[in-house]
């Protein structure tokens, strides 16, 4: 790819701030999202909104060869009719350095709620993916992915 | 930017009424982090698409916020339910202002 590696430079530059000793502060930014980022975000979307396992089919591939361009296709059961749809389903990557991957947004007209796109993984991690329902009920579902080439090599 | 965005998209030209499509649509754009750095240790500031927009006669029937954590070149596929005939209008939204836009006349067979 003639744009170069994205990941693969952050990671140096990271590897760098901590050789100098001079990271701790920089660090947080560029580290990858943690536990509680995550919680965080996922926070500011829903309140205290607890979703439940089901209804999602995410699929992912087990093994990314290329962390650069990694397949991801969502399908929620709804009947995407005028008062029972999926109003939106958001994907987060937990070892990225910003969590957030994608939300989509469905109307009824859609008929179906599915969509695909393609997005970047730093390194092996899990994909939280969380439907909300035209009623405010909320599903989840995870997956983890394998990446064999997230950056350098690793 | 390198190029400019041409987006692309692949809509079936004519469908029943009642009918699923699907809609693949593609658009060339760099969609950069903003976590990189250039050669001189500076951070490349983030330029995304942190939008992507159908509408199908002037209704929005599905939008996409985009992140950084989408790929270089981004790809969207969603599905829709064919009712009447008109066209759809997609919109990209690029970080720096800009808008890209493509066209799709939809007929019923």
């Amino acid at each position: 790819m003639a744009s170069g590696n994205r990941f693969c430079s952050r990671r140096r530059v990271l590897q760098l701030a901590f050789a100098a000793n001079s990271g701790l502060l920089l660090a947080p930014r560029f580290a990858q999202a943690d536990a509680k980022s995550l919680a965080d975000e996922i926070r500011k979307l829903y309140a205290d909104g607890k979703p439940t396992d089901g209804r999602i089919k995410l699929d992912v591939p087990q093994i990314a060869e290329n962390g650069l361009v990694v397949p991801i296709a969502i399908d929620v059961e709804s009947p995407m009719s005028a008062d029972d749809y999926v109003k939106a389903v958001h994907v987060f990557a937990d070892g990225n350095p910003l969590p957030q991957v994608v939300s989509f947004r469905f109307s009824p007209e859609c008929g179906k709620a599915s969509a695909s796109t393609r997005m970047r993984l730093a390194q092996t991690q899990n994909i939280l993916c969380i439907a909300e329902m035209s009623n405010g009920t909320l599903y989840s579902a995870k997956a983890e992915v394998k990446v064999t080439i997230g950056g350098c090599g690793g | 930017m390198a190029t400019a965005s041409v987006p692309r998209v692949r809509v079936p030209a004519q469908a029943r009424a009642g009918e699923l499509i699907e809609i693949k649509t593609l658009i060339s754009h760099d969609m950069e982090s903003g976590q990189r750095k250039d050669a001189a240790g500076k951070t490349i500031p983030r330029q995304i698409i942190n939008r992507f927009t159908a509408s199908f006669n002037g209704r929005i029937v599905f939008e996409a916020d985009w992140y950084t954590s989408v790929s270089a070149n981004p790809y969207q596929s969603f599905f829709y339910r064919v009712k009447e005939p008109g066209a759809f209008t997609f919109v990209w939204k690029d970080d720096n202002g800009s808008e890209y836009t493509a066209t799709s006349k939809l007929t019923i067979v």
